[in-house]
């Protein structure tokens, strides 16, 4: 009788169930059938304790379409402007007026998206008021205000013909507010706990960035005349190849947070995405020189683009809301720790991306 | 002029490391409370004595004037978990308490004493033991009145029964709570300052200032913040400040029966926790242990700490939270190469290119 608590430790699991999860019997409540797709098996089988299965962290309360939908008109605006600048410095006039276009509206409507968001949107100025480095959503701030700012006014004067020199001095600030645009989003989502995200911390900036790229690129070679539009065509192959290296490093990772990644609605997303943008590069290298092949792999790219983003923004929701991306890494730092290996409280960040 | 800044601490100028994890020494002043200052104040759970009476989670509805929600957090919804006695589910933008309820059974393969069936032979034990208890009040009420004592708790233990000679049970409870954590994940990343570091060391949100972006939300490593759907703001514990600058002690506490909740300066709640947990280790209750208490933790130790009687991720807490913005750094420099990589690939683009 006197067992009780005082027995150590082991013995004692949960009176209605087993006493751990199997991770390969865990269904995803509200993920369905469709949850399952068992056919690449990432990680062992582990083991691991929940309280009754619930998520430990919340989910991210971001609406969907909006805020993946800001992540690629971020992505594409950004990569644009910097296209813009460059192509008006050395005298493209055509795919630098398409480039500034896509970078005003992009840079439009990705305020629209952003504010659209809020649970008080008529409080969005509230962001002006302070500026935190250490939260990418105030730094975001701080960039989209004056990249929108900047790339709207030259677009609009680009369109209207006014002040040639001002549109100048306009594309050259929202070419340098540009590229942090387009980055800055991965450190967003990296700089939460959301175990799929979190964990690529390192690697989503260029995910971002890469995608941003072929999508910018796309759109701008999908309006230019061809014989102007080669700077586009290379943007946009470079940036798919490296958007194509950097999620195959993120999906094929050996920390279990790389499984929603292949799993699911995320899964499928990530696939028609890998299967675009690579179809979009492959199509530009071969038919980018004729106006109909330019047109199709601009969209192409752009399309990959966009579910690349909504891919990652699903596998994070998702790892989210399965309690074993929260404790089985946990778990193994704990224990990694314990062995002496590392000191308590360090993790192993994903290495930095070598291109 | 002291300037009570809502930017991490790390960022305040009070703190020459620019830390952004580790221990604090005092928080409130990190924060800007440069001149005299409360004590930082916290919550000391002792889960080996919470009864799961709930008290804390209605105090906190009642005082907050928290709207009602099902386990799913649903606003003004009644809904029952199905899976246990714990109908909050858990911590939310309306429940700022959440007593975790947790059944436990093992087999025991020790021979137990056993009273044995009545009329049954052998019953050796019998002749040893005291006659039934009618009425002797003094033994009992002597045995509750020392049901902090650990002697006590392992024989008269509220949690553990037992439902056969080969089979025990025994029911965890503890009642969660936002950690006010030494570096908060939410507090860091708010872009519009409306969460901030009191004077008391916790960690408020502005209502007036939050314009619900959410960002909080998915970086609190415990999931305890979130937003009020129909509102749009973020809502979570506050340790009753209000109460706190009338000298109150917060709510939960004040209505805790079994000083499972125990408030007070933190400083004395962690002397009295390590103690309690000594007493319970030297009484052989070996699982006990204190979660959050260490300031070198991932989070440079929480505000609010619990004793525990089995692993964290039991009670559905993460095993190893780290403030997310620890890796801040890592993911700015990632990002200013991928911005630097963007440029370099549209110069190359740019000038791989023949104009025509």
């Amino acid at each position: 009788m006197t067992q009780g608590i005082t027995t150590p430790g082991a013995g004692w699991r949960r009176a209605d169930g087993p006493p751990a999860q199997k991770t390969q019997k865990r269904r995803r409540k509200g993920g369905g059938r469709r949850g399952r797709n068992a056919e690449i098996a990432m990680v062992d089988e582990v083991e691991f304790t929940s309280y009754y299965g619930r998520p430990i962290i919340k989910p991210p309360v971001w609406k969907t379409p909006d805020v993946p939908l800001y992540l690629f008109l971020g992505g594409a605006a950004g990569s644009s402007s910097i296209l813009a600048a460059m192509a008006d410095l050395t005298d493209r006039p055509a795919l630098t007026r398409v480039a500034r276009v896509t970078a005003g509206a992009g840079s439009i409507l990705s305020v629209v998206a952003l504010v659209h968001d809020l649970g008080r949107p008529e409080r969005f100025l509230h962001m002006l008021r302070v500026f935190k480095v250490t939260s990418p959503l105030s730094v975001g701030t701080y960039i989209l205000s004056p990249f929108s700012a900047a790339a709207g006014a030259t677009a609009a004067v680009e369109l209207l013909g006014w002040f040639p020199r001002l549109k100048r001095f306009g594309g050259v600030v929202s070419a340098l507010f540009g590229g942090p645009l387009a980055t800055y989003t991965g450190v967003l989502l990296a700089n939460t706990a959301v175990p799929s995200w979190h964990h690529f911390h390192t690697k989503l900036p260029f995910v971002f960035g890469g995608s941003g790229m072929a999508a910018g690129g796309g759109i701008c070679m999908a309006f230019t005349p061809v014989d102007q539009a080669g700077p586009a065509r290379k943007m946009a192959v470079t940036g798919a190849v490296i958007e194509l290296a950097v999620v195959h490093q993120v999906e094929n990772d050996m920390s279990i947070v790389s499984e929603p990644y292949h799993e699911g609605r995320a899964g499928k997303l990530m696939r028609a995405a890998k299967a675009c943008t690579a179809a979009g590069a492959g199509l530009t290298v071969l038919a980018g020189r004729t106006r109909a092949g330019a047109v199709a792999s601009g969209t192409l790219l752009a399309a990959g683009s966009l579910l690349t983003r909504f891919g990652v923004f699903d596998a994070g929701m998702a790892s989210a809301r399965d309690p074993k991306y929260t404790v089985i890494p946990q778990r193994e730092r704990v224990k990694g720790a314990g062995d002496g290996s590392l000191p308590t409280g360090t993790s192993v960040p994903a290495p930095d991306v070598v291109l | 002029m002291t300037t009570i800044s809502s930017a991490s601490a790390a960022f305040t100028g009070n703190d020459p490391g620019n830390r952004l994890y580790g221990p604090v020494p005092d928080v409130s002043e990190q924060a800007g409370y440069v001149d005299e200052h409360p004590k930082r104040v916290g919550f000391f759970t002792d889960t080996s004595v919470c009864i799961g009476c709930k008290a804390c989670e209605v105090a906190c509805k009642e005082w907050n004037t928290l709207p009602m929600d099902d386990a799913h957090g649903k606003r003004d919804a009644i809904g029952m978990s199905g899976m246990s006695y714990d109908n909050t589910g858990m911590l939310g933008a309306n429940s700022w308490r959440h007593v975790a309820f947790i059944e436990q059974t093992r087999t025991v393969d020790l021979p137990m004493p056993s009273i044995g069936l009545p009329g049954e032979k052998n019953r050796p034990e019998l002749a040893d033991l005291p006659a039934p208890d009618t009425g002797d009040l003094d033994t009992t009420a002597k045995a509750q009145a020392s049901v902090l004592n650990a002697e006590a708790l392992s024989e008269f233990d509220p949690q553990t029964g037992q439902t056969g000679a080969d089979k025990q049970i025994r029911w965890l409870m503890s009642s969660d709570v936002c950690k006010h954590c030494t570096h908060a994940g939410c507090l860091d990343v708010c872009p519009t300052g409306a969460l901030f570091r009191t004077e008391f060391g916790t960690v408020v949100v502005q209502q007036d200032i939050c314009n619900g972006c959410g960002y909080c939300v998915p970086s609190c490593p415990y999931g305890v913040i979130d937003q009020r759907k129909d509102d749009g703001r973020v809502f979570k514990c506050t340790m009753c400040y209000d109460r706190l600058t009338d000298g109150l002690q917060p709510a939960c506490a004040s209505a805790c029966p079994t000083q499972s909740i125990q408030f007070g300066d933190l400083d004395e709640l962690q002397a009295r926790a390590d103690a309690r947990l000594a007493t319970l280790q030297e009484q052989g209750v070996e699982t006990a242990r204190l979660y959050g208490r260490d300031e070198n933790d991932g989070v440079g130790g929480a505000g609010a700490f619990f004793l525990l009687l089995d692993e964290p991720e039991v009670y559905g807490l993460p095993p190893d939270p780290i403030v997310t913005t620890r890796d801040l750094p890592a993911m700015w420099k990632a990002a200013g190469k991928a911005t630097l990589m963007m440029i370099g690939v549209a110069a190359t683009a740019i000038l791989g290119s023949r104009r025509r």
